[in-house]
């Protein structure tokens, strides 16, 4: 049997906090094969950005572990890129700059000068945004500025790529533009994803498999689905498509069905958006937000 | 009919005669004279009450000094500095030429060339206030910048020192002065003294005082960075110091700067007593001496001072705030 590219077992996150310990996931497991690309979907503070923060080693399982290509992951690194809700640029540096920042870092030795230039020109020609080398992320719309963001971490070469809601805050045409630039590059430099979505119809049309998750606390892996979709796939063609449409009924069915109050027992959460953060869901959703979060908790809502 | 003439001849003009009536057209001769007006209104009242105000308050020097008796102070202490300037000039030309004849004379001679020995005016006050006030704020800034990058970057730190830096912030410079003279006349002691001691208290005290804003909005800067930005940074797998260089320091930029235009104007109030009670001869010192003197121009003249102290502290913000517009990404 063939070991998988990234794996995750009985990953369990337990945050501190003054009422205690809370247990946001409980037992995740997972296994990502090369080249897949994998959706998290589920509701509001499920603890989806907790499982993408270990695999990122940006946040440390309380037990159990992560494994990428036979190395536990510990520590962040480039061979894990993420890709930020939003798009995490540095405001004072330039498109050019801001992709440049990651591949000195990434190829320091590596590359020579010119090649470097080259590289970075080519991943920002890949996303389309070879027109605005100069401009500033505050002179670009949001979709450019993610679309750099994206280039960004596809230029640091990574065996996985982790997109936290990667569209959530894009209106939704250029949602869907770039979920077709996404598809094409996928597929093209077929790289490992995985995606945090809520989006439902984004999961079904990106993805080769869906994992549903449970609400916290305690949140795990609820059901997997896997989407056998024939690539290039069309938004337009698939829409009637009986098998999608299939797809999309089964996920729905789980979100709002199976798992329709967030929180359990405390219907208010289910209702608050954005999430709260998952260190305190047994508060009111509204307590939660007026309280600063420490840098910790940030990181994970 | 009577519109395309019109279109006809506004096609005809030049593009800068067409810029030159949009600037001359009523609406905007209206605007830029409001933006002028409103203050020239200002003012001219200020002036008007103060010149019938001022003649009522009498002191035993004499009435208090209205603008036109400022203004002619204002005439008469250029004179002195011209004339002050011509006599220098004079004294050097005049060594000069002694020095010549004495090395013609015996080319192996040793020649003294002397400083002008004469009292400093006004305006070079003027100048030994800046640059007091400019070395204070740049030790200052050396202090604070790295500091607070220190104190917003580790959080024991900051907790460490927060307490001092609330306790002595508060402090006024009339306090640190005492104790920063003695410091100084007690540690510095050369035979061939490259800074006056009055030089070097004022600076410190001015220092010692104009720090805090500068540390405090460092620190701020430095812990509020986009935990999203800092994430990157983790991802990348930054060094501390390319972290540090590339990722934290340019983030706070805005929030330095706002320190920094803060801590320049207590600088430049703090010169001012620091120099009094130091005798550093700047404006500190001129007001000082002014008030000392006590002759019927006195209060004249020290209005001149609190003008152009005024003025000083007004242009040195506006060159920050030049400067931040250069530098800091987000204006």
């Amino acid at each position: 049997m063939i070991k998988p590219h990234l794996e995750l077992t009985g990953v369990d996150m337990a945050f501190d906090t003054p009422n205690g310990p809370f247990l946001a996931l409980d037992k995740v497991n997972l296994k990502i094969r090369k080249g897949e690309f994998v959706s998290l979907i589920g509701h509001s503070g499920c603890g989806k950005s907790t499982v993408l923060n270990i695999v990122a080693g940006l946040l440390q399982a309380s037990r159990g572990g992560c494994v990428l290509d036979g190395h536990e992951v510990n520590t962040p690194g480039p061979e894990r890129a993420v890709v930020f809700q939003n798009h995490a640029l540095m405001p004072w540096l330039t498109v050019y700059e801001n992709v440049e920042l990651a591949v000195r870092q990434v190829f320091r030795k590596s590359m020579g000068r010119k090649e470097k230039r080259d590289w970075i020109l080519h991943n920002l020609t890949l996303v389309n945004m070879q027109h605005a080398l100069d401009k500033r992320p505050g002179e670009i719309s949001g979709g450019m500025a993610q679309r750099v963001g994206i280039a960004r971490a596809l230029a640091m070469k990574p065996s996985v790529l982790l997109m936290d809601e990667p569209f959530g805050a894009l209106d939704a045409l250029t949602r869907a533009h770039l979920q077709d630039s996404l598809m094409t590059i996928q597929q093209e430099l077929n790289s490992t994803v995985i995606m945090i979505t809520h989006d439902v119809d984004e999961a079904v049309l990106l993805s080769d498999r869906i994992v549903m998750m449970t609400n916290g606390p305690a949140a795990t892996v609820g059901e997997e689905l896997t989407i056998d979709l024939p690539r290039p796939r069309n938004r337009v063609a698939l829409a009637d498509d009986p098998t999608y449409v299939h797809y999309r009924q089964a996920v729905l069915s789980f979100l709002y069905e199976k798992q329709t109050f967030p929180g359990k027992g405390d219907p208010v959460t289910s209702i608050a958006e954005p999430a709260p953060s998952e260190a305190a869901p047994a508060a009111p959703a509204i307590v939660v937000e007026s309280t600063p979060l420490e840098p910790q908790q940030r990181a994970i809502a | 009919m009577t519109t395309i003439t019109q279109s006809a001849a506004t096609a005809d003009t030049p593009r800068w005669m067409s810029t030159v009536t949009d600037k001359l057209a009523p609406q905007a001769l209206a605007r830029a004279g409001q933006a002028l007006l409103l203050p020239a209104i200002g003012i001219a009242l200020f002036l008007l009450f103060w010149q019938l105000v001022a003649p009522q308050v009498n002191t035993s020097l004499g009435a208090f000094p209205a603008p036109s008796d400022v203004w002619e102070q204002a005439g008469q202490l250029w004179r002195e500095h011209s004339n002050e300037r011509e006599r220098a000039e004079r004294f050097v030309t005049m060594q000069e030429q002694r020095n010549a004849r004495i090395l013609q004379d015996n080319p192996d001679a040793e020649v003294r060339i002397r400083p002008y020995p004469g009292a400093p005016t006004f305006f070079s006050q003027i100048g030994t206030s800046l640059i007091t006030v400019l070395s204070g704020f740049a030790l200052a800034t050396a202090i604070a910048v790295p500091l607070g990058i220190v104190v917003g970057l580790n959080r024991h730190f900051a907790a460490a020192v927060n307490p001092l830096i609330q306790v002595f912030k508060p402090v006024s410079p009339l306090a640190w002065l005492p104790l920063v003279t003695m410091v100084v006349s007690a540690t510095y002691v050369s035979d061939d003294p490259m800074f006056e001691k009055a030089f070097l208290t004022s600076m410190i005290t001015v220092t010692l005082c104009s720090l805090w804003p500068t540390l405090i909005n460092t620190s701020v800067g430095v812990a509020a960075v986009n935990p999203d930005l800092l994430n990157v940074s983790k991802v990348l797998r930054l060094s501390f110091w390319t972290h540090t260089r590339k990722v934290v320091l340019p983030s706070s930029v805005p929030m330095i700067f706002t320190g920094l235009r803060v801590s320049l104007g207590i600088a430049w109030m703090v010169l001012i007593a620091a120099e009094m009670l130091a005798q550093n001869p700047g404006l500190g010192k001129f007001v000082w001496d002014e008030f000392q003197n006590g002759s019927s121009q006195s209060l004249s003249r020290i209005m001149v001072a609190v003008i152009a102290i005024g003025f000083i502290g007004f242009l040195l913000d506006r060159i920050m705030l030049l400067i931040q517009k250069k530098v800091a990404w987000n204006q």
